[in-house]
Formats: C-alpha cells, sequence, structure tokens
C-alpha cells in the first residue's frame, strides 16, 4: 500500500540533505563541540554553522541563539526562566507577577503557565473567538502593572490560524513586558521575523521543518533577563548546559537554511493544494464545516468537523486505506478530553470529537490530494452509516 | 511454518464469513491468541485495544503496586501492542472511558449501594465490547468483531437464529456473561477460544511465540485493584464528591430482634458469613439487605435456600420467548453449578425461575442464566 501522509503538523521526515549534512557528526567528526583540540573545533564549526542559519531564518542574531532539545524545553526555559529572573526583583508586598497568555496554546505553554500559578504566578488565559485569534484590544487591557511576560502562540497546530503577533508584539514594547511565542508550528511555514514582531524569545522545534527530533531552539534577544532553566557546565555561555546535540543542531541548522530557500515557493504550492483538498471535502461531504478558515492560516493547515461521527474511528478507518491524518495534537490522540483548541473557537464536544485536521507537507502531491479527495468522503459515509447520532434528513 | 500444531477443531478457513475482522485485544494470553487463530485461517485482522479506565484516578488505591496486570494498566496495551507487532497486523488503542464509566462503573457503585450484588463483566460485554466497540470495529471497516471469550456461536438454520453456547472447555466458560447479545450482535460476533481448552490456547501462544504466552491470568474485576471493591467504591463517591456518610444500620433477625450493627448495606453480599461484626451461638449468614430501611437481615444457613424467584430485563437469546414454561438448568452466579428448574416467561421482559431443589443465596443483582444442554436460552437479572 502506497501510504499518503497529510500529518505534517505532528512532524516532519528529514530532508535527505539534512540527514546527509547530519551524517559526518555520528562517527568521523565526533568530538565534543566543547574541547580544545580539533575534533572538537570540527564540531564547534558544525554548530556555529548551524547557529548562523538559524539565526539567518529568523533575522535574528547568531548568539542570539540557544540550541535546546526541542520545543517543549524551549517553551519551559522562556516561561520558567522569565519569572525566576523577575522573582529576584519582586519583594514579598508586591503583587504576584503576572503572565498573559491565549487558551489555545501548546501544552508546553499552558502546563508550564499552570504550574507557575500553582506557585503563585497570576495568569491570564485570553479566550479566541471562533475565528481562532486574539483580540488584540482584549490583550491590551490584560496587562496589569505588575504583568511581566506575554507568551502567545504564532500559528496554532490544529488549526494554523496564525496570530496578530506584530500588533501583540507592539502592545508588549509599549507596555514593557517580555514578549515570547511558540513559533513550532510558523517557522518554516511562513516568514518569521524577530525583530518585525519586536520578539523577546521565540521557541522552535527541529522536526517540524524536515530536521530531526530532538533538537530545537530558541531565540533570546540581547538583553533579556532569562534564568537559565538547566544547570551543569558553561556550554551555550551557559544559557544552555549539556554538551551539544552535534548531529541534530547541524540537522536542525540545514532544515533551517533549506526553509529560508523553499519557504515563498512551497507555500504557494502547499496553499493550493490545501485549498483544492479543503474545498473539494466541503463539497463532497454533506454537512462538513471547515473551522477558522477565514482566518490567516499556516498554508498547510486544515481543520474540518465531520458531524456525526467519532474523529478516533475515522482516523483509524483512514489509516486502514493508507491515509494519515490526526484528530489534532498528537499528544491529545487517545485523550478523552475533547481538543482545548476547538472548544475554544466555540465547538461542542461532540463537533469537537468529530473534527479531523489535515496537515500537508513540501512533498504533499496533487495525485495525493486527489487521492484524500476519495477516500475521505467514502470513510465518513461509511461512520455515518452506522453513526448512532447521525440522522441526515433526506428531503424530498 | 505453523504445521507443528494440529488443532484439527479450528474450523477451515473456506467455512468462515470474508472480510475484515477486527480483534478485541486486552493484551492476555487469550484474545491475543484470538489474533493468532485467525490470522493462521488466513484471514485479515485489525487489532482493537479499549482504554477504559485512567489508572491515574483515585491514586488512593494504588497502594505500593506498581498497576499492572489489571486491564487498560498501559502494561497491558503495551502488550497488546507488541502481540500485534509480532503478529505483523494493524493495532489501535481506542478510548471508551467515558461509555466504561456511565454504563459499567457507575451502576456497578449505585448496586452495591441500593444493596445489591451486581456483576460488572456483563454489563461491560453487553454495553461496551458488543456495542460502542463492535460499532467502531464496523465504521473503521471490519466486518465481524472477534473476543476471547469462552463460548460459542452457531446459526440455526431451522429457527434463522444465532444460538450462544457453553464453551468446550466446561472450566473455562464465560456463556454466563453473555446472556445480554441480541441477535444482531451476535450475527457480527465471533469467539474463536470456544471450541479450545486453555491448554491448546496456552500451546497456540506458544507455538506461535506470542511475547504474552507465558502471562498469568487476570481474576480481578479490571478497574478495581487489588479485589476491593468496597476500598473502590469509597474512593469513587468521594471523587464524585458523594461520600458515603451514615451508612451504618442494624442487623437484625428474621423476627425483625435487633442482634448488631452493621457498617452500610454496599459492605455485604447474600450468604456471607464473615465479617458481620458479632459471634452468635450458630453460624449466622446474611439472608437479605433490606436498603430502604437500612437493615441487613441475618438467619440460619438452611434459611438461605430458596426455590422461586423472579428475573427482570430478561433476554431470550437462542430462542424466541416461550409461551409455555420449560424445563431448563438455571445458573445463578459464575461459580454456581447448573441446577434443575422450570422457566416461565413474565411480561415486561421479567421471567420466573422455579428450581426443583431449593438453592443457596439467590442474589439480587446477580444474574440468572438458563441453558438447555449447551445452549443459552436466556438471561436475566435476579430481582
Amino acid at each position: 500500500m502506497k501510504r499518503i501522509y497529510l500529518d505534517h503538523n505532528a512532524t516532519t521526515a528529514v530532508e535527505p540533505a539534512v540527514l546527509e549534512a547530519m551524517l559526518p557528526y555520528f562517527a568521523g567528526e565526533f568530538g565534543n563541540a566543547s574541547s580544545i583540540h580539533t575534533f572538537g573545533q570540527r564540531a564547534r564549526e558544525g554548530v556555529e554553522t548551524a547557529r548562523d542559519q538559524v539565526a539567518a531564518l529568523l533575522n535574528a542574531r547568531p548568539q542570539e541563539i540557544v540550541f535546546t532539545s526541542g520545543g517543549t524545553e524551549s517553551d519551559n526555559h522562556a516561561i520558567f526562566g522569565v519569572v525566576a529572573a523577575a522573582a529576584r526583583s519582586l519583594t514579598a508586598n508586591k503583587p504576584a507577577p503576572h503572565i498573559v497568555t491565549s487558551s489555545i496554546e501548546h501544552e508546553a505553554v499552558l502546563n508550564a503557565c499552570q504550574a507557575l500559578e500553582n506557585q503563585g504566578v497570576a495568569v491570564s488565559y485570553l479566550d479566541v473567538g471562533d475565528s481562532g485569534l486574539v483580540d488584540p484590544g482584549a490583550m491590551r487591557r490584560a496587562i496589569r502593572p505588575e504583568t511581566i511576560l506575554i507568551t502567545v502562540m504564532h500559528a496554532n497546530n490544529e488549526l494554523g490560524t496564525v496570530q496578530p503577533l506584530e500588533e501583540i508584539g507592539r502592545i508588549a514594547a509599549e507596555a514593557d513586558v517580555y514578549f515570547h511565542t511558540d513559533a513550532v508550528q510558523s517557522v518554516g511555514k511562513i516568514p518569521v521575523d524577530v525583530k518585525a514582531l519586536q520578539l523577546d524569545l521565540l521557541s522552535l522545534s527541529g522536526h517540524k521543518l524536515y530536521g530531526p527530533k530532538g533538537v530545537g531552539a530558541l531565540f533570546i534577544k540581547s538583553g533579556t533577563r532569562l534564568r537559565q532553566f538547566l544547570y551543569g557546565g558553561h556550554h551555550q555561555r551557559g544559557f544552555r548546559p549539556g554538551t551539544e546535540n552535534v548531529p541534530g543542531i547541524v540537522g536542525l541548522g540545514k532544515a533551517a537554511e533549506l526553509a529560508g530557500l523553499h519557504l515563498e515557493s512551497d507555500a504557494a504550492r502547499i496553499a493550493s493544494l490545501r485549498d483544492r483538498l479543503e474545498q473539494g471535502l466541503l463539497a463532497r461531504v454533506p454537512d462538513a464545516r471547515a473551522n477558522a478558515a477565514e482566518a490567516p492560516r499556516t498554508p498547510n493547515t486544515c481543520n474540518i468537523t465531520f458531524p456525526g461521527i467519532e474523529g478516533e474511528a475515522l482516523i483509524i478507518a483512514l489509516d486502514l486505506k493508507g491515509l494519515a491524518c490526526s484528530t489534532g495534537a498528537a499528544c491529545s490522540s487517545g485523550a478523552v478530553e475533547p481538543s482545548h483548541v476547538l472548544t475554544a473557537i466555540g465547538l461542542s464536544a461532540a463537533d469537537a470529537r468529530a473534527t479531523i485536521r489535515f496537515s500537508l507537507g513540501r512533498h504533499t502531491s496533487e495525485e495525493e490530494i486527489a487521492a484524500a479527495q476519495e477516500v475521505v468522503p467514502a470513510a465518513v459515509a461509511q461512520l455515518r452509516q452506522l453513526s448512532p447520532t447521525y440522522r441526515r434528513e433526506v428531503s424530498a | 511454518m505453523y504445521s507443528e500444531v494440529q488443532l484439527e477443531s479450528l474450523p477451515a478457513a473456506q467455512e468462515l464469513q470474508p472480510g475484515l475482522v477486527a480483534v478485541a485485544m486486552s493484551g492476555g494470553v487469550d484474545s491475543s491468541t484470538v489474533a493468532a487463530v485467525l490470522q493462521r485461517q488466513g484471514r485479515p485482522i485489525v487489532g482493537l485495544t479499549m482504554q477504559l479506565w485512567n489508572q491515574r484516578r483515585l491514586p488512593e488505591l494504588q497502594g505500593d503496586r506498581p498497576a499492572q496486570h489489571r486491564c487498560c494498566s498501559l502494561d497491558d496495551v503495551y502488550d497488546a501492542k507488541r502481540v500485534a507487532q509480532h503478529l505483523s497486523f494493524p493495532h489501535y488503542v481506542v478510548n471508551f472511558e467515558e461509555q466504561f464509566e456511565e454504563r459499567v462503573v457507575r451502576p456497578f457503585v449505585q448496586q452495591y449501594l441500593a444493596g445489591r450484588t451486581p456483576i460488572a463483566c456483563t454489563n461491560c460485554n453487553t454495553d461496551v465490547k458488543f456495542e460502542p466497540l463492535l460499532r467502531m470495529a464496523r465504521q473503521i471497516g471490519a466486518e465481524r468483531l472477534a473476543t476471547g471469550h469462552y463460548a460459542r456461536i452457531r446459526r440455526n438454520e431451522k429457527t434463522g437464529r444465532y444460538e450462544l453456547l457453553r464453551a468446550r472447555d466446561d472450566t473455562k466458560d464465560q456463556s454466563y456473561f453473555l446472556w445480554g447479545l441480541t441477535q444482531e450482535q451476535l450475527s457480527r460476533s465471533e469467539f474463536p477460544l470456544g471450541e479450545l481448552t486453555k491448554e491448546e490456547v496456552r500451546a497456540l501462544a506458544r507455538e506461535v511465540k506470542l511475547p504474552v504466552a507465558e502471562k498469568p491470568e487476570s481474576m480481578e474485576l479490571c478497574f478495581v485493584p487489588n479485589g476491593n471493591y468496597v476500598q473502590f467504591i469509597h474512593a469513587y463517591t468521594r471523587e464524585r464528591g458523594e461520600p458515603i456518610h451514615d451508612a451504618a444500620g442494624d442487623i437484625v433477625t428474621e423476627d425483625g430482634a435487633v442482634i448488631g450493627q452493621h457498617t452500610g448495606v454496599h459492605n455485604y453480599t447474600i450468604g456471607q458469613r464473615k465479617g458481620l461484626g458479632f459471634s452468635a451461638g450458630k453460624p449466622v449468614y446474611v439472608l437479605a439487605i433490606d436498603k430502604a430501611n437500612n437493615r441487613i437481615i441475618v438467619g440460619e444457613d438452611e434459611a438461605l435456600r430458596t426455590s422461586t424467584f423472579e428475573i427482570e430485563g430478561v433476554n431470550w437469546i437462542s430462542i424466541a420467548e416461550p409461551a409455555a414454561p420449560l424445563r431448563v438448568m438455571a445458573k445463578i452466579r459464575h461459580k454456581h453449578e447448573p441446577a434443575a428448574a422450570k422457566v416461565e416467561a413474565l411480561p415486561d421482559l421479567r421471567a420466573r425461575i422455579t428450581f426443583d431443589a431449593p438453592q443457596r443465596a439467590i442474589t439480587p443483582g446477580q444474574a440468572a442464566v438458563v441453558y438447555d444442554g449447551d445452549v443459552v436460552l436466556a438471561g436475566g437479572w435476579i430481582k
């Protein structure tokens, strides 16, 4: 069976050129990038080239890039780091420090914020409407004198909606509040410019942009007061101790370089395939609805509700036919709770469970989209035939 | 490659229904062997493992032991997946926690609190395995659902009905838990182990080198750690914000004389001798649980024996509801040796069963199942 992969928001395949760039660093150039000798210097060269490549993609300076184990570590480092640094200057009789975020963040941000709430930090979770977008006006109103951090994701993993970071960045700058974004789902898909967005902190992950798993980066704008997250040696100027994952970092760097080269042409091509898939499914499946389709979105993502079905059953039915897609965040597969993102944009629990995410990639072909347009409607019809809740009204 | 094992009782592939079969896999040796049997028959299969209960709930019940060898523990899900990988067929974990709680756990607790002695496995079969799981199996493209139950299904060409029969291995027979299945459910189900003995199942599991071939059997109620259902009821009602208070009441004799105190009706079951909290001259047993008056009625062993009782929610499974009384063998709990009786259908899905000889501890909340030889005729809940 030739399988079709439409789950690129979960992870992507490592590009051949990325793999090729990484391979020498497993055995031949195996040195510890912190070593003085030639072995170490060669590894260091690989790491620093990667730092340049990642910085170039973000319009940042290389010294502002810290390599991490991935998006989750970057998010935790940014959020806990800002709070810990601010806590030093706070005294007991001042109000608790305050964070503003959105209700549709990835769990890496939401659960970090919740952990801080348990430690006495105040957190505001801004609602998003059915557009899936944070309202900048609401952001402005949420800021208090004790607000120390705004953290709002760039692109949402389930919907693809792109938040108005430029406006939020302006608000953060005016209020003199640190601004972090989880850009795991946007880097490599749309242009990301840390200066234009006035960001202080940005998280990204290698495996979402055709790089390897287990490596990511945190952009830390020069001058940002951030407590280190891990303690150890002096690697990466003490920002992130731990022997560098040299092959992973080299792979991330190469992936970032390729993303920069391909971004524009990829985006146009993928968006047109995505639109064709979305419109095709809406036309072929009765009662299907696209979620947050009016908002600015990443070019590769669409999110569709097929009322009357269980998303879990549809995913399995489609997988058995060779089509891979997802019910939302990969981490929530198998969870009982309906997606917090979909309920936040106003879907009922039943509709949230009847919702599927298709996320296309650099190598998705027209033939694959044509096949998906055949397979999905047939599978939905099969599920609905046996659904206890879906009764299609037949008009005479 | 399977030529060494000769299990003549397995039906040949050409007699079997075509199409994809979903296998309900718990991670245990029985349901894993089902997959091996079907695969040997050359049939396309897909494994489904139900996630039914979140082991992180009710943490006070966890004790020191890790959550293992109970259904829904991550170990079991992992075992099912390993079997699927070993035999190379697709496998998925499907989540039915909501349905399981609503249809099995909550009624189980409510029944105990109402002074009855429920059987959770019957509800799980009727209302979870052969309802949402069977539906999901068909939704994903499977024609049928196969499970590791020891029982048999046969189509009676004369009556056109699907019949439920006892397993060939009498010691493993689980037909007692399956009386609630409808004709539609039976028509879509397969019990490939019904023709095999437990020894044959183990032998087959070893033969195909299933990673769970030596796994011990789980005997406990899957969602109740350590078999302590009273502790479970307390933890569950506390979690739901409805903790049990002031459950204590009188223990009385049949004449109404108060001879002791009980700690809550959910702590008792009919026929119980131990744990009554006092010693009388003669051994005494729980005869009845009077929830309305919050009393436990006790008496001598002889008073536990009765002949006639009614069942409700009756399902006539292998035959249509009979117009006249039938001579049957009736079984009133899983470990009860079936006894000769007469069964008479009554209106509103009820029936009256009259044993030839009185039987001990006919317990409300348990099921009574009536057989004609190996054939399950009907079952219902003891009122």
